[in-house]
């Protein structure tokens, strides 16, 4: 690809992002000056002034850290666990009968009352951790094993027929075949991980965390501070999952 | 020799196979033929071990000692075409994937994945791959489909001078007769 073809490219992107953003930038503006007042919905330049402050002080980097840790840590717990629960649920009857049912509820469960729940459990500080992990685990699970169920047969009786062992049939069946499905379940849990953590990170304030900074700030009635930290979510949020799609991104030439 | 005693195989109500018998030297090429449905495949899945029969038996033909070609290709598309090779050969075997890529022609594809693959050439795969398992019969259910008939006659030459016992399903007539037998089902 050329230098030529490779600019309008870019500034297509770029127009893609920047024309959205200035819309709604403006929308927010307008709201803000006809509400008129700052703590009802401040204005971006507010919002922007206090995100900078807020940048400037270790708390903010400790608290995003600390959050981004508990969402990740509680992510892997959920993608681990689910994809155990989907194999052993799919081949083995008795797990099926004991989890799966188990699982349902789980992702039936309002995540508010789990919260709550666990809030007389668990330490303050492994709550939205936790929290991540279970729901992001019924995500995983139910992607996971409908893409079980979908592997194809013909190629599991080749298998069979040409002699390759469990592991193989694993290595060079299964794992190709789920990759859509877990790629799915990854980016869909990961969002739902963040929402969770910062959920619960609100309802149990843990020392160093972004949903404390937001219950501090809302008790404060500090608006422009309750938007920068949304900001600071969605960001992370949005810079992570691109970050994950692009990990994820099927390599190879063979996604026939 | 394989014996086939009063083979009987139902799908359902449809019955593929009716007390069939026939006996089928185990050496050479032997062409089974016949109208589409009179189960020419089914008795090839039975003689691979892939299917149970309702009634009667096979005797002379251990299921392990054969390779079996499906009707469908049943490729990998996340694996290359040299892979599929490597996958399925024996741990210590002394003939490279090469030899079964130039028997069947495709020698130059190694890195291809089956979507850049025609038809005809992934039906070669398939046979390659088949021929990599190293087995002593091949039970080869319509292995040229899409070939074209001068390819296919020169694989299906190399095929005899493998000196395997195989069993093919064919559907062309100038392919059956090139074979070292006919048997009508």
């Amino acid at each position: 690809m050329t230098a030529s073809t490779m600019c309008p490219n870019w500034s297509k992107k770029l127009l893609r992002i920047a024309i959205p953003l200035a819309v709604w930038l403006g929308v927010w503006q307008l709201a803000s000056f006809w509400v008129g007042r700052e703590l009802l919905l401040p204005s971006p330049y507010a919002v922007a002034q206090c995100l900078g402050q807020l940048s400037c002080t270790p708390e903010f980097w400790l608290s995003a850290g600390y959050t981004l840790l508990r969402v990740v840590s509680g992510l892997v717990g959920g993608v681990v666990l689910g994809t155990v629960l989907a194999f052993l649920t799919r081949f083995c009857i008795w797990a099926d009968w004991v989890f799966s049912p188990a699982i349902r509820v789980l992702r039936a469960t309002p995540v508010v009352s789990f919260i709550l729940l666990v809030y007389l459990w668990v330490s303050r500080a492994n709550i939205p951790g936790l929290i991540a992990g279970m729901m992001v685990l019924p995500v995983v699970w139910g992607s996971l094993t409908a893409g079980l169920k979908a592997v194809d047969g013909q190629l599991l009786e080749m298998a069979r027929a040409y002699g390759f062992s469990s592991f193989k049939t694993l290595r060079l069946i299964y794992l190709p075949s789920l990759r859509p499905h877990f790629t799915g379940a990854i980016l869909n849990g990961f969002g739902l991980a963040w929402k969770s953590g910062v959920a619960a990170e609100v309802l149990c304030p843990p020392k160093w965390a972004i949903g404390s900074s937001i219950q501090q700030a809302r008790q404060a009635l500090e608006t422009p501070e309750l938007f920068a930290w949304t900001l600071v979510i969605v960001a992370l949020s949005l810079v992570l999952e691109g970050l994950l799609g692009l990990w994820l991104k099927p390599r190879g030439e063979g996604n026939a | 020799m394989i014996q086939v005693d009063h083979l009987t195989v139902s799908y359902g109500d449809k019955v593929a196979l009716d007390h069939v018998s026939l006996t089928i030297p185990l050496d050479g090429v032997t062409a089974l033929v016949g109208p589409s449905g009179c189960g020419k495949t089914t008795l090839l899945r039975v003689l691979g071990g892939l299917l149970t029969p309702d009634q009667g038996r096979v005797t002379g033909l251990e299921p392990d000692s054969t390779a079996f070609l499906f009707q469908e290709n049943r490729l990998l598309p996340w694996r290359t075409v040299w892979q599929h090779l490597t996958d399925v050969a024996p741990r210590h075997t002394a003939t490279p994937p090469e030899t079964w890529l130039k028997l069947v022609e495709l020698e130059g594809e190694e890195k291809a994945y089956p979507a850049a693959l025609s038809g005809g050439m992934a039906r070669r795969l398939a046979l390659a791959r088949c021929l990599a398992l190293e087995r002593g019969v091949l039970l080869l259910d319509e292995p040229f489909t899409g070939v074209d008939p001068q390819r296919a006659q020169r694989m299906l030459q190399r095929l005899k001078e493998l000196g395997k016992p195989v069993i093919l399903v064919a559907h062309e007539p100038h392919l059956a007769q090139s074979c070292d037998r006919v048997m009508e089902l």
